[in-house]
């Protein structure tokens, strides 16, 4: 692992990539959230968003994303908000069909598991596993 | 990643300090192992004497993760996670959404692995256990269910995560734990 920690890393350059911003609507972006580019960088764009842009032209995870560019997951939330808010990019969200905290499943004293997704799901997570 | 990739899903590893869990991610990941850091504030910390507001502390962690495309559409992430108690924020953080854990076990330190166990009972998240392979074991599989106090149901097999055959077995193995629960719970319903 050559990656080095932001902790090391200049607090202003963190705060230039962000404008400053330190909390964004960390719901919107799940770490596996999938990022597209829906266009080309531009002139004068920042150079984090020309980056982005560049990496995803195929789907590529939020987690992602924080590895390549060698930042923190909080600071590239901010920096895909900018960009969603801009329809520069589409984020594909996870979907696992669980059926959080549903009224039914506390009925039937089932509650215990309460993002458990749907057995269709995880038996296609089986299949692709099986055939790797 | 297929171009028509569209639903990203987490499988968490998580267990003490040294127990393979990056081997792991390796052994089967389609990627070599990437690893970032998430900060975050955690309020609450106490107050501050001098201004009477509540301190707040940043805390920054490490964690490393890999990648396996099952198939056109859906891509599995395997997060490696600390499993130190201070690390805990990030554990709610990462766990939030995940199919299920899988609690790696070093044999000769199963100490380690109780605050995994405790913190995934109490999220809710469904999980399995896998005891590494570190040398003959000296203990049954049936003392190490017992050191754990781990429910019958909870499955608890043995493994060697230096082979991908034997990661992907416990990758296996854990989502047939989820499909057996998921399945019985629609039939309840
Ligand atoms: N004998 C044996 N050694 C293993 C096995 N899995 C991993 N190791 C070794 O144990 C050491 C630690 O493995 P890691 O995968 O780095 O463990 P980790 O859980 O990621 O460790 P931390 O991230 O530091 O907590 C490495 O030297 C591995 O080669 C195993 O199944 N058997
Ligand atoms: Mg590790």
């Amino acid at each position: 692992m050559t990656r080095r920690s932001v902790d090391s890393e200049n607090p202003d350059r963190l705060y230039t990539v962000t404008g400053g911003r330190s909390r964004t609507d960390d719901t919107r972006l799940d770490l596996v959230a999938l990022i597209v580019a829906e266009s080309e960088p531009t002139a004068g764009m920042q150079s984090e968003h020309v980056r982005i842009l560049r990496l995803c032209q195929s789907p590529v995870a939020v987690v992602e994303l924080s590895a390549y560019l060698e930042l923190p997951v909080s600071v590239v939330r901010i920096l895909l908000s900018d960009l969603l808010d801009a329809g520069k990019i589409t984020a594909r969200h996870p979907r696992t069909g669980a059926r959080r905290g549903t009224s039914q499943a506390a009925l039937t004293g089932l509650a215990e598991f309460p993002e458990l997704p749907e057995s269709e799901l995880l038996k296609q997570v089986l299949v692709g596993l099986k055939n790797l | 990643m297929a171009s028509t990739a569209d639903n990203g899903l987490k499988i968490v590893i998580v267990g003490g300090f040294g127990v393979g869990k990056t081997t792991m991610v390796r052994s089967v990941s389609e990627i070599r192992p990437l690893n970032t850091e998430e900060t975050m504030t955690q309020a609450g910390v106490g107050v501050d004497e001098t201004t009477g507001v509540e301190a707040k502390s940043t805390t920054t962690v490490a964690f490393d993760f890999g990648r396996i495309s099952l198939n056109e559409q859906m891509v599995l992430y395997l997060f490696g996670a600390p499993g130190q108690e201070r690390f805990w924020f990030l554990w709610d953080r990462l766990f939030s959404g995940t199919l299920g854990a899988v609690v790696l076990v070093d044999p000769r330190r199963i100490a380690d692995s109780w605050y995994a166990i405790d913190r995934l009972e109490h999220h809710g998240t469904p999980f399995i256990v896998a005891r590494n392979n570190f040398g003959d074991p000296v203990h049954s599989l049936d003392q190490i269910r017992d050191a754990l106090t781990l429910p019958e149901d909870v499955p608890l097999i043995d493994c060697d995560v230096r082979e991908r055959e034997s990661s992907k077995n416990v990758l296996i193995a854990l989502v047939d734990h989820l499909y057996a629960l998921s399945h019985a719970r629609e039939k309840n319903q």
